[in-house]
Formats: structure tokens, sequence, C-alpha cells
């Protein structure tokens, strides 16, 4: 088609095409390397001793201020650290693949549900000596037991996230109601809340009265009604403890008065729950429980949507709250020990949190929008950002929103460590989806859901040393 | 009587024949180390690993036949190999139907056939990440747009993603979005049958019907047989689509027992629950189940299956 001639030519000028491209390429590469990073710590003593490369999984360069800030915190205290990130969150498969071909990562952040799992495997390093020099009283009791396992520390807490109660305030004046009868002690009255505030029923649903957010929160259900899932010795399961039966009963009857779960779940599908339009702003629920950090969210994209928020209450009245944590733990075979212990304290210390949420407050502050902080498992650096960084603003709501989330984590509650946490969770999980799907009534599927934790349990405690 | 030349032919003979041998050896050499190490290789060491409980972090302890016994007794994993043999049933015989149709469509397009066939195979190419999100959305019972399009001839469209009883025609459905590789195959089987035999079954005046029964589908059933063995295997081995529509990170959770898939179970019991050893033995008697089913496809084609010069 071509002549030698006329395709040599054109060989060379996509040649040349190619090279210029990539001559002018590195220019737009300039300006991401010249946004200055705050100085945000000095050098660390020990910065001399702490030096290499440490490879990371379940920790992300990119983030959101608290991430990023915590980040810069530690490479300045550590200059001589070189850090590499895997992205993304933590991966089971990709940790059992690296650690299987003798290459695990230096660091790992993981769910501090799942941290027993690997420490009764013998896959984290005992952490005595990492944390012989810092305070472990400072880290929040109830994420901080959730690192030991069999009174052996195996990983250091990151964040403490609780449950409150977000409520639509426009939807609580539609139905005629004040905020003071928002509750969720008494089941019977919230039953009645539930219905005034829905519209519509099953696949004609405009608005969620109230969300029990199952299956997730069950465990929230089951301690309200004074039971818990498991032992707090982590060796017991109580998944059919009748008070457990009773709770998944309950919350189960909230999605049936609205028309069944099935449909309820097309309609939850729906929402753009990480946009301008959110549920509340679109009124689309009444009010339901869920993690502070979305608290954080509205505050950021709908700050005037029509909110107020209130501790969850079990059915004596008392604040309760859920707690979730992620946990930083070294696994066996980390080439940089050191390094990794040193990135685990510092990116939690009181040093790091409190820049974090400086850097929070100085960006809610340009944007003229409310500064709900940060909530850490340090409760020493908690103390130092409420109430000196984040100081009451212009909204009441957020004022009242930080108070309520402040007031509940003296009330909360987590998972005890074990051994079997996935499988522990995916059995009682796989049941409440059972009882949602109308495949089993919640006494069939707790049975079963009891077998199969306390089988797992059994077979992983089995093979867990004894403690020293 | 033999001569020295007589002896030396034969000599000469299985010396270039072993010459030959070992140069075919060489040539398929790189498919074969290929083979070991990638394919044989893993197969028994999962099978070794099947014995053993195994959780990948330490090392594997011997344990006999517990897996295989365990397995029998579980019921999660009867309902798995339940749902995925059931979605198969369905699927596999739905799919080259649609398939059929659609490369028979093309075979009397003529020209424009190109720009089809390209479009009908675009996407089997997308990445299947992709296409179980894309799908969650366009089968929401409320405002996706399969059920949108139902609505508008008067159809409630079920809860594709939310009713027990719909999740596997729904995922049925998002499967015969990438039919195109099966169309390719049996489009190029449909134009290499003679027109000579239609011209004379036209003569003779055989309907379209019987065209198609006594000419087309014997004479492409070579291909028939072929997508009719892949795409078993296929079905019982979904994975990618259903994982990330009802249990990756961005699912709520709420996950049906009716979307429970074997490889599914499989991968759960391997790198969520940490039990390796277990999932090798599931991995070995799904291997037997579709073994089992070739053989059975292998003796019934004898039947059905035509092959020209046979």
């Amino acid at each position: 088609m071509f002549s030698k001639k006329k395709a040599r030519s054109l060989m060379i000028a996509a040649s040349a095409a190619a090279l210029a491209t990539l001559a002018i390429l590195p220019a737009f590469a300039q300006d991401a390397t010249e946004t200055p990073v705050p100085i945000v710590a000095t050098e660390a003593a020990d910065s001399a001793n702490i030096t290499g490369t440490l490879t990371s999984m379940g920790i992300s360069a990119t983030g959101d201020e608290i991430a990023t800030t915590r980040l810069n915190y530690f490479t300045q205290s550590y200059p001589g650290v070189e850090l590499q990130f895997s992205e993304g969150g933590f991966d089971a498969q990709q940790f059992l693949t690296a650690v299987a071909s003798g290459n695990p990562p230096d660091l790992v952040r993981m769910d501090s549900q799942t941290l027993g799992t690997y420490a009764a495997s013998g896959q984290l390093m005992p952490l005595t000596d990492c944390i012989a020099d810092i305070d472990w009283s400072q880290y929040r009791p109830v994420v901080a037991d959730q690192m030991k396992l069999n009174g052996v520390v195996y990983g250091i807490p990151e964040f403490f996230n609780t449950l409150q109660l977000i409520i639509n305030t426009k939807a609580v004046s539609d139905a005629g109601l004040t905020l003071d009868d928002i509750s969720t002690t008494d089941w019977t009255k919230l039953a009645d809340l539930n219905t005034k505030l829905t519209v519509g029923t099953g696949n004609s649903l405009t608005r969620m009265g109230f969300d029990s957010k199952l299956p997730e929160f069950l465990p929230l259900w089951a301690k309200a009604n004074g039971a818990d899932l498991l032992s707090a010795d982590g060796k017991t399961a109580m998944l059919n403890d009748p008070k457990v039966v009773e709770a998944l009963q309950f919350a189960v009857s909230i999605y049936d008065a609205q028309g069944g779960f099935a449909a309820m779940k097309a309609f939850r599908d729906t929402w753009d729950f990480f946009g301008a339009n959110n549920q509340v702003a679109a009124d689309q629920i009444g009010f339901w429980p869920m993690e502070q950090w979305y608290m954080s969210f509205l505050a950021g994209v709908s700050p005037d949507a029509p909110l107020a928020f209130k501790a969850f209450t079990d059915k004596q009245g008392n604040p309760l709250t859920y707690v979730t944590s992620s946990a930083y733990a070294i696994p066996v075979g980390s080439k940089n020990p050191d390094a990794a212990c040193a990135f685990a304290k510092t990116v939690t210390s009181v040093g790091a949190w409190v820049a974090a949420a400086q850097a929070r407050a100085d960006i809610r502050a340009a944007k003229g929008t409310p500064n709900t902080g940060v909530y850490t498992g340090n409760a020493q650096a908690d103390a130092a950002i409420f109430p000196a960084i984040v100081k009451p603003g212009d909204s009441q709501v957020f004022n009242d929103a930080v108070q309520t989330t402040l007031d509940l984590q003296e009330h909360g509650f987590a998972m005890p460590a074990n051994p079997a946490g996935a499988e522990f969770q995916q059995a009682w999980q796989d049941a409440v989806n059972r009882v949602l799907n109308g495949e089993q009534t919640p006494q069939e599927a707790l049975d079963q859901a009891q077998t199969e934790a306390q089988a797992a349990l059994d077979a992983a405690w089995s093979k867990v040393p004894a403690s020293s | 009587m033999a001569t020295v030349a007589n002896v030396a032919r034969p000599v000469r003979r299985a010396t270039l024949q072993r010459a030959e041998t070992l140069a075919g050896l060489a040539f398929i050499s790189p498919w074969f180390i290929g083979f070991l190490i990638f394919t044989a290789g893993p197969m028994v060491a999962s099978l070794v690993l099947s014995l053993t409980d195994y959780n990948i972090l330490q090392p594997p302890k011997f344990v006999g036949l517990a897996n295989y016994q365990q397995m029998f007794a579980d019921p999660k994993l009867l309902l798995s190999l339940s749902n995925s043999i059931f979605y198969a049933i369905i699927q596999v015989p739905v799919s080259i139907l649609i398939a059929l149709t659609l490369a028979m469509i093309l075979n009397r397009v003529g020209k424009a056939a190109g720009f089809f066939r390209t479009a009908f195979y675009l996407p089997s190419v997308t990445p299947s990440v992709a296409v179980g999100t894309l799908f969650l959305w366009l089968l929401n019972p409320r405002v996706g747009l399969i059920n949108k399009g139902l609505a508008l001839i008067g159809i409630t469209g079920p809860g594709w993603t939310t009713d027990p009883n719909w999740i596997k025609p729904g995922i049925i459905l998002m499967t015969l979005w990438s039919v195109g590789g099966t169309v390719i195959i049996l489009l190029a089987s449909l134009r290499n049958v003679p027109n000579e035999l239609y011209e004379a079954a036209n003569i003779d005046g055989a309907s379209g019907w019987t065209q198609f029964t006594k000419i087309t589908v014997p004479l492409i059933s070579g291909s028939l047989f072929f997508v009719l063995i892949v795409n078993t295997i296929g079905a019982l081995q979904v994975f990618t689509e259903v994982f990330t529509m009802y249990f990756g990170k961005q699912s709520s959770g709420a996950a049906s027992s009716s979307a429970l898939f074997y490889n599914i179970y499989l991968f759960r019991q391997a790198f969520e629950f940490l039990h390796m050893g277990f999932a090798s033995a599931m991995a070995w008697l799904l291997f037997v189940i579709i073994l089992i089913l070739t053989v059975i496809q292998l003796r019934l084609s004898r039947r059905w299956v035509y092959y020209e010069g046979s």
C-alpha cells in the first residue's frame, strides 16, 4: 500500500511525535511536586536508628487531610524512612499471597475485628517490646482490648468509630413530632415512630421511617436488649440467646412494616449516599443509626440539611454505641520491624492526631463549613483536640453532634478479640440475611449460626498456643 | 537376500524418525513446561493440600479425608453447589439459543455483519467487575433500566437484585451480555455450511424449519458441542460478576443465599476463613463434577454431533 520510502517517512514522523510528547509530559507533572508540605513535626530523637524502606498494606498515600497529615508527621519525624504503599484497603488475599511467598509487608493496617485471626495463626509479631516505651493507657480500653489475644498485644488501635442517631428533622416535623419523641429506648414506641415517619410502602416507598441497619448492626440491637453475641473471652458464641433472637425479630419487623426488606433495599440502593442529594437532603429517611464519620461527611456536603443528632439508647434509656476501629500490626517476617513499630506509634500519637485535627479545622474554616473534628482511639489525643482545636462553631446542630459523639465514647462496646473473627462475623451476618430474605425464622437462623460460629471458634482456639 | 544397503535403509529411517520425534518434542516443550508448572503442578499441590488442614500462614497438617467428609455435612456447600448447578442448567441452553439466533441473523446480513459482529463481541471484553457494577444498577428494581423498560409495556418488573426467587434469573440476564464469543464461533460454523445443500433443499420443497433441523444443526453440531462444553464449564465456575454484585466491598452486606455460588463459597473458605485445605477439597469436587458432566456430554454427543468424513 505504501512505498518503502513513504513508510519510512511515516515511521520517522511517528517516532518524532512520540519523542516530543515524552519530552513535554514532565511539564504537566511539575505542578504536583510543587505543592508545599506543611511542617507538622520535628525529627524524632531516635530517627538516626530508624531508616530504610517500609513497605505497607492497607495504607494509602492519598486520602483526606487526617490521613495525609499523619503521614507527613511520620516522614518528618523519621526522614530516613522511605514509605511504600500498596494502595487500597487491606486485602486478605493479597496479604496471604505475600506471606505464602515469603515476602510479607513490613506493616499492615486492618480491621480490628480480623486482627485476632492473624494473630492466632502466628502471623503477627507481639508488640510487647514495641510498646514498652509508650503509655498504653492512652488508648481507649474498648479498642485497646481488641488488640490483645491471650493477654499479648498484637496491634495499635487507630480510630474510634461510634454510632449515633442521625435525624431528618423535616420528616419529624412533617409527622407532627418533636426531637424529644425520637428515641430507641421503648421498642413499641420506636415501631410506632417508624410507621409515622414512613411515606409509601413496598415499591412505592419514598421515605423510610427508620432504618435498623441490618445486618451490620445486630450487635447493637442485641446489646440494647441486654445480650452479647460473644462472651468477653471470645470463646463462646451466644448467637441464639433468646434476647438476641428477640432483638433480631424486632429489627426485621422495622423493615416488614415498610413493605419488606427486598423493597426497602431496592429503595435504599437508589440513594445518593455520598453525594449532595443524599438521603437526608432528599428527604428519603426519617432517622437511623450511623457511624460518626458520616456526620463529618454531612457537615462538609450538606451543612444546611435539616439535621439533628442524638444518642442511640438501650432499653433502660442508657446511651449505647457500637465501636469499630482499625489497627496497625507488624507481620512476622517484616524486614524493617523497627520502622514499622515507629510508624504505628507515631501516626497514633497525640502529636500526629493533633496535627491532623488542626489540618481539618483549617480546611473547614477556609470552606466555611462546620468542623466536626476527628475521633481517635487515643483518649489523650481526643482530650487535646476537644475543645482546643474543635471549638463550637456557628452551627448549633453540629455543635450538638460533636458533643453527642464525645459523650457516647464512654458508652461504647466492641466485639471481643477472637481467632475466628471473619468466620464468626459471617455466621451471624448470614443468619440475618436468611431472615431478611424470608428463608428462615430468626430462631432457626440464629440456631444455625450458633452451630457454625461455635464450631469455628472451637477450631480456631484449639490452634492458639496457651499464653505464657 | 539382505544386503548392506537394505540394512542401512532401516537404520537411516529409524535415526530420521528419532530426530523428528526429538524435534517435535522440542517444539512443544514450551507449552509442556508451562503446563507442568502452571497447571499440572498446582493441581497435584491442591490435591495434596485437600488432605490437610492448611491456613496458608502455617505449615499444612495432614488430616486425611476429613475435608471431604466435612464437605458433605456442610449445608452451605450443598446450597452453593445447588445454586451453581441450577444456574448452569438454565444459563447454558438459554445463552446458546440466543447466540445461535444472533449468529443466524448475522449470517444473513451480508457485509453489514462486520459491524454487528464487533458490536456483539465487544461486551465480552468488558472487565467482569465493571459488568457486575453496571448490572447492579441496570437490574435495580426501582430505578434500573430493565424494569423501567418493562414498565413501558405494562409489566411490573421483579426484584432482580433483592428477591431471592429472582436473583439467579437476574444473574442469567447479566451473563447474556457476553454471548458475543459464542456468537462468533457459531457464525464461523454457519458460514461453512455449503449453500448448495440449502438450494437442493429448497428445490425439494423443504421448509425453513426442516432446513434448520436437517441441515444447519447437524452441520454446525461440532461447534454447538464445543460451546456446550465450554459454556457448561464456565457456568459452573461463575464468580467475578456475582461477587462484585453481592459480596464485594461495595455491596451492602445483605447478600441472599440465592447468590451464594460454589466458587464464591470456595473463595470465602480459602481467603476469608483461611481454610485452604477445605477449599482445595472443594476445588477437586468441582473438578470431578465437571469431568463427569463432560464425559456424559461426550458420550451423548455420538448421537447428535456430526463430523464431516465420519
